[in-house]
């Protein structure tokens, strides 16, 4: 929903946040549901409700705990039913420099001053701590704001006596503790509100009457900070961005001003502007974001343009180039099938707010910003989060070159008359093994993030996996693929309740990556060999269906499951009896 | 600005803060409205300074005791 992305008109949401949820909950159909507690050190009624609406449009349906009144950490330190019964998948600690026990006095002495920081930090960390313990769910903790005022002036920032000083060694003992552990986050609170501007954002009128630690109209900010965490971690993140050119990359029209009148490059403003967004998608390419071009431009022109001794982009930095004179939408949905992604993981750039209204009206689901002048492009996709990253997993880094590794598979397949003579050209090696720790947190990932092919659509978090790892009773298995293009990582996840000598098979997700490539059958053989070791020898598969997982309904019939049952609305289960005769359905695919 | 004009502009206030149709007049006080409570409050006083481009002190806030008073205040603030 438009009027809940950057920038947003914090008065409308306020104020119709009754009307905003209606219409959330009327549009759509496909939510996960999230259980998220907000252990709060001030009033934070209106935080739930905003965290609500801005989670809902990211199609996560919260369920909320929310603690008494500055309870954080009471509820977080002693034993609590109603939050253990809650079972939260998100511990969201909402707190203020209010909260902080002890400020630094005049006549402490830098040891004084490093023992109530001690003490105030392992306050924090004892919580952190027995919060991951006892829920094993994520922690998103608010670091400290800034003060709202500096008792020694600008020493303040640098005397260990000034409380500012002290607020910044709290924050980075905060940050410590986050590089440290995986499922921790740190809301930045400290940017965000010298983003707003910290003497509107810590306006004391709201703290003294409605104990609340900030301005109530800054709340729209800090919760889209919020749901931008928690999308991430759910796997909600946007994949990719689809550029526009002209006016976009450059300043100016390539095909009527020509290679040498584009403005791009540091002899004027307009041209370093471009140069500077450039660079800034070339970051973002380093993160994992897939960069991809839409232009409605003669080929040609596009590769002359992006060899500009300027440019900070080649044509090696995209993983898609379209370059034709279709409508721009037409051309999306084409990107997203050459890179088996759906098209509502992008996020589409162009300075034309007609090409926009177009996208936005024809493909739902793509982000498609109001990205203002060409010098507030960054800013504009930047605040909105699209990519907010919260792993940093070598997958994600190398992201780009598998994407383009998969076009180049695309053009190998074209040359093959037989598509068996094809896969097996590709030399592809597969690795199959149970849930190994270094994986966990790609596998969680992928249960979160998969949506087509995916049988069950069951979410798990990191700490779920790692539980059902442990468990004697359940079989998992993950499958690694690589080719003689690259290594596509952890593709595929399957996970079977054992019980009785029969085996539910209650997750079987694949990364639409790998699509087409039998990898799903070397899994089943893998899957067959561990049933047999185990003396398994019936099988039950689960398909149920969702608004985006179509492509498998028949998934089990192909494996020559029996179908046993059929609901109303689009469910199925499948029988399989495996015999001592069962052969493999694999033979491209080397293990 | 009117009485009248104020208590137009505040019942399309209400509604869109309760989303449902409101009439306000000077007796109604947060006891007649359902879900009026200290928390919606907080909502109701941001949206009438923004709506209204005004800003209340923090006495007056605790002085209003229902919607006459309220519209006092706004009155007493916005200029013409």
């Amino acid at each position: 929903m438009k009027e809940l992305e950057y920038p947003f008109d914090t008065d409308y949401i306020i104020r119709k946040k009754k009307k905003i949820k209606k219409e959330l909950l009327a549009d759509s159909g496909g939510f996960v549901e999230k259980h998220i507690a907000i252990l709060g050190g001030y009033t934070t009624a209106e935080i739930k409700d905003m965290l609500e609406l801005f989670l809902l449009n990211y199609q996560i349906k919260p369920t909320f705990y929310e603690s008494e009144y500055n309870q954080y950490y009471e509820d977080a330190m002693f034993p609590n039913k109603q939050l253990e019964d809650f079972k939260p998948d998100v511990i969201y600690i909402c707190t203020s420099n209010r909260n902080v026990m002890a400020k630094p006095q005049i006549s402490h002495t830098r040891e004084n001053v490093d023992e109530i920081l001690n003490v105030e930090l392992s306050r924090f960390r004892a919580m952190w701590d027995r919060l991951s313990s006892v829920y094993g769910c994520s922690i998103i903790q608010n670091n400290m704001e800034m003060p709202l005022y500096r008792l020694l002036g600008n020493r303040d920032v640098y005397d260990w006596r000034g409380y500012t000083n002290y607020l910044m060694r709290l924050n980075e003992g905060f940050y410590e503790y986050a590089i440290e552990h995986e499922h921790f986050h740190i809301c930045d609170v400290n940017y965000i509100s010298a983003d707003y501007s910290l003497k509107e954002w810590s306006n004391p009128f709201y703290w003294y009457m409605y104990k609340y630690a900030l301005n109530v109209n800054a709340i729209p900010y800090l919760c889209f900070n919020v749901a931008n965490i928690i999308k991430s971690i759910f796997g909600k993140n946007k994949k990719g961005l689809v550029l526009d050119l002209d006016n976009t990359l450059w300043g100016g029209v390539i095909g009527d001003d020509g290679i040498e009148g584009i403005e791009l490059g540091p002899e004027e403003s307009y041209g370093q502007v471009f140069s500077e967004f450039q660079h800034y998608l070339k970051e973002q390419k380093q993160i994992g974001v897939v960069l991809t071009i839409d232009s409605k431009n003669d080929e040609e022109n596009v590769l002359e343009g992006l060899q500009h001794p300027d440019s900070e982009l080649s044509t090696d930095d995209f993983a898609v180039i379209m370059a034709n004179w279709n409508s721009k939408d037409q051309n999306i949905l084409q990107i997203a099938d050459k890179l088996s992604l759906l098209p509502e993981s992008f996020v589409f750039i162009d300075d034309n707010p007609v090409e926009r209204h177009i996208v936005s009206e024809q493909i739902k689901g793509v982000a498609v910003p109001d990205i203002g002048k060409s010098y507030q492009y960054i800013q504009n996709i930047d605040k909105n989060g699209y990519f907010e990253v919260t792993t940093l997993s070598k997958d994600d880094l190398n992201r780009n070159d598998m994407y383009k590794q998969n076009t180049e598979r695309h053009k190998l397949m074209a040359s093959f008359a037989n598509y068996r003579e094809y896969l097996l050209d590709l030399q592809m090696k597969a690795e199959i093994r149970s849930f190994d720790d270094i994986y966990m947190s790609r596998i969680a990932q992928l249960t979160n993030k998969s949506n087509q092919f995916n049988l069950t659509t069951r979410r798990y978090t990191q700490e779920e996996i790692e539980r059902i790892s442990k468990d004697e009773s359940y079989i998992t298995l993950r499958g690694k693929l690589e080719d003689r293009f690259g290594d596509n990582g952890v593709v595929s996840v399957v996970i079977g309740k054992v019980d009785n000598g029969k085996c539910d098979i209650i997750l079987w997700l694949m990364s639409c990556r790998v699509l087409k490539r039998d990898m799903e059958y070397a899994m089943m053989d893998s899957l067959i060999a561990e049933c047999k070791s185990r003396r398994i020898d019936e099988l039950y598969g689960y398909y149920y269906k969702t608004a985006k997982n179509d492509m498998v309904k028949n998934f089990y019939e192909q494996l020559g499951f029996v179908q046993i049952g059929r609901e109303d609305n689009g469910d199925s289960r499948w029988h399989y009896r495996i015999l001592e005769s069962y052969e493999q359905k694999n033979n491209v695919i080397k293990l | 600005m009117s009485r009248e004009e104020v208590y137009d502009r505040l019942n399309g206030l209400f509604r869109d803060i309760f989303d449902d149709d409101i009439k306000l007049k000077d007796t109604t006080t947060a006891k007649d409205v359902d879900g009026w409570d200290s928390l919606v409050n907080v909502n109701i006083i941001v949206s009438i300074e923004r709506e209204f481009d005004i800003e209340f002190d923090m006495d007056e806030v605790g002085k209003m005791k229902n919607v006459g008073s309220m519209v006092d205040s706004i009155c007493a603030k916005v200029k013409n």
